[in-house]
């Protein structure tokens, strides 16, 4: 895969419970990109990273989300899914008796119009699983653990970055990946999408309301999200006006 | 002896007013030398198979014992049939019984007697396999009835695992009435799995009674997937102190089924605890009810019980009652029950869909996850393989897997 990719956010409206939360956002993220977007709490945060994914329940009432062209307003989260984008869940749920192999298989597993390849094989995606936990250093125990069950938040979190690793799609959307992380665990899975942007050219946008993130993780581009606009957007230098002002100014 | 009516709280939302004992007559014993029903030779094969590691295999017909095999079962370990056994064997643990109970007592033509004595470890499964034979297809007359009877007795510090499987022929109406007692002497270890997979016009309805001495561990799993109407129920007693009981049922239903889970946590004795999981799904028209009462004697300090019941209901159609009820005569006890009633948890799927699984693919995984969650923990290990076969092959049928080709 190369860094040729393109996601595209043009004037996108969105509600949850009937309310409007996301009132007109605008991102361009091309492959290898790293976008952050920041804000206070209850800025719209979760919504747009739930109106991208196509959560049911979270309606987008207007505006395009365009990946490499096809529009994903309107189609299923599966499709999106399998079109290009990931999303890192703030809350991963536990999926009692469905084993994290099973899954990742399912999501590899050919639609039709995909040739299987070497790394769809059941040995294949193994491999892939002890690389991915050996690299943020998640416990190879887990893997044979169903969905998220018995896990902490931490792990959780370490658990959703493993099957981006293995599904490595163009596109990711991460949701307060950092919180709840220690220290180290923030750097390792930080680091880990830091090398993605590189290694198969992954795109991010990253949601958040740290900064912490940023210490490792290279942002091309800030945004700043309030009241469900972007109210600003930068370089990595606004991140760190952000920790030093807050969003008063805002 | 009145049959019992849905009146009764423990028949309560049961079909068992539509119950009609002129339309069935006990089946006839087999003669000695017959050569064995093919289907059902089949079907004990394919147990064995999943089953490979076993202590004794023990088959009847309609509960008359047909063969006793012991796969180096050490000499001391009773495995066979009530003339082996002495007096006063049946009803140690099962005080008085309802209409149903007392039938089996009046017609089960023999019982499976397992009697494991004091100290002795059994490693590998003991497996009972009871052929429950069914009117042939557009027959006339009386539909068979089968009363299939089973006592298990593990003596004191002793431990060992039962796979009593319940089964028949594919088609035709029957009548089962299986009632099985479990002894956990003190300190014994007593591990219970019972299996129902007879066909779908067969009317089931089994009983155990389970006690637990001082110290003893008693853990059962009971799976109800086959009959028109399944109802099993299990009173287990926490008799002796420090006894810790736990119960596991899982049901499912497809078609017109009804299952019908009553459970009884007596706890009558201090320091005991019990522990419920009970999990089933219906699909189609199917429905089923969970009843169980968790009942704190006097005396009984220190109980800790808990109960807990959760319900995947599949189709529109499909229905699920849960009704846990408590008992408490004690102050100085920990109870707790739960309940739920619903379809496929939208934010699981919504999890599984945001990685690239179609909608139908989410939800069979989660159902199936849902099942396995339970089957993985069975009491008796070896058992898995074939629970697992078994669940499959009716998920298959339950979320219409396989036919058309859905969204994918």
């Amino acid at each position: 895969m190369t860094a040729g990719h393109h996601l595209v956010v043009e004037g996108l409206h969105a509600s949850a419970g009937g309310k409007a939360v996301v009132k007109g956002v605008d991102l361009s993220v091309s492959g290898g990109e790293v976008h952050v977007v920041m804000g206070p709490n209850g800025s719209g945060k979760s919504t747009l990273a739930h109106a991208l994914m196509g959560r049911p329940g979270t309606t987008v009432t207007g505006g395009s989300i365009r990946l490499d062209g096809l529009e994903l307003v309107g189609i299923p989260a599966w499709r999106r899914a399998r079109a290009g984008l990931f999303l890192a869940l703030q809350q991963p749920i536990e999926v009692p008796g469905v084993l994290l192999d099973a899954v990742m298989a399912e999501a590899l597993a050919p639609d039709g119009s995909e040739e299987p390849t070497a790394e769809r094989t059941p040995a294949g995606i193994e491999d892939r699983l002890r690389r991915e936990a050996a690299a943020i250093g998640f416990d190879e125990r887990f893997l044979r653990r169903a969905l998220n069950v018995d896990l902490s938040g931490g792990e959780r979190k370490r658990n959703e970055v493993l099957q981006l690793g293995v599904l490595r799609p163009p596109f990711c959307v991460l949701d307060e990946i950092d919180s709840g992380l220690d220290v180290d665990a923030v750097r390792a899975v930080a680091r880990r999408i830091e090398s993605a942007t590189e290694e198969w050219g992954l795109g991010v946008v990253a949601v958040t309301h740290f900064h912490r993130l940023l210490r490792v993780l290279r942002a091309d581009r800030v945004h700043v999200l309030v009241e469900g606009r972007i109210v600003a957007s930068g370089g990595p230098e606004l991140a760190e006006e952000l920790e030093h002002t807050g969003y008063a100014a805002y | 002896m009145a049959l019992p009516s849905d009146k009764e709280e423990v028949w309560r939302y049961s079909p068992i007013d539509a119950l009609d004992l002129d339309g069935y007559a006990p089946v006839r014993p087999v003669p000695p030398g017959t050569s064995p029903d093919p289907l059902a030779a089949a079907f004990v094969a394919g147990v064995a198979r999943d089953l490979p590691e076993r202590a004794a295999t023990v088959t009847t017909s309609g509960g008359a014992v047909t063969s006793v095999a012991r796969h180096g079962l050490d000499e001391g370990v009773l495995v066979g049939s009530l003339a082996d056994a002495g007096e006063g064997t049946l009803g140690r643990v099962l005080a008085g019984g309802d209409a149903l109970v007392r039938l089996n007592d009046g017609f089960h033509p023999d019982a499976v007697v397992i009697d494991v004595p004091d100290g002795a470890v059994v490693a590998d499964p003991i497996v009972v396999v009871h052929w429950c034979d069914a009117a042939t297809a557009g027959g006339s007359g009386a539909a068979p009835a089968s009363f299939p009877r089973t006592v298990v007795r593990i003596g004191r510090g002793a431990s060992a695992g039962v796979v009593e499987v319940v089964a028949g022929p594919p088609q035709g109406r029957a009548l089962v009435v299986p009632v099985t007692e479990l002894h956990a002497e003190d300190g014994a270890v007593l591990s219970y799995v019972g299996l129902q997979v007879l066909g779908p016009n067969v009317w089931h309805i089994a009983r155990i009674a389970a006690a637990s001495e001082r110290d003893a561990s008693l853990r059962t799993f009971t799976v109800g997937l086959g009959g028109a109407y399944d109802r099993s129920r299990t009173d287990a007693v926490a008799a002796g102190a420090g006894s810790t009981t736990q119960l596991r049922s899982a049901y499912l239903g497809t078609g017109e089924q009804v299952h019908d889970v009553r459970t009884l946590q007596d706890h009558a004795a201090p320091h005991t605890t019990s522990d419920l999981l009970c999990k089933g799904a219906v699909a189609g028209s199917s429905r089923s009810i969970y009843s169980g009462l968790i009942r704190v004697r006097r005396g009984a300090l220190r109980t800790e019980a808990f109960q807990t019941n959760n319900n995947l209901v599949l189709d529109a159609g499909a229905h699920a009652d849960s009704v846990p009820n408590l008992d408490i005569e004690e102050n100085d006890v920990r109870c707790s029950h739960a309940s739920t009633v619903g379809p496929v948890d939208e934010d699981q799927r919504y999890y599984l869909e945001s990685r690239g699984v179609p909608p139908e693919r989410a939800e069979q995984l989660i159902v199936l996850g849902f099942f396995e969650d339970i089957i993985q923990r069975s009491p008796v290990p070896g058992s898995v393989e074939r629970l697992r076969r078994e669940v499959g092959i009716r998920l298959t049928e339950a979320l219409h897997i396989g036919g058309g080709d859905g969204d994918g």
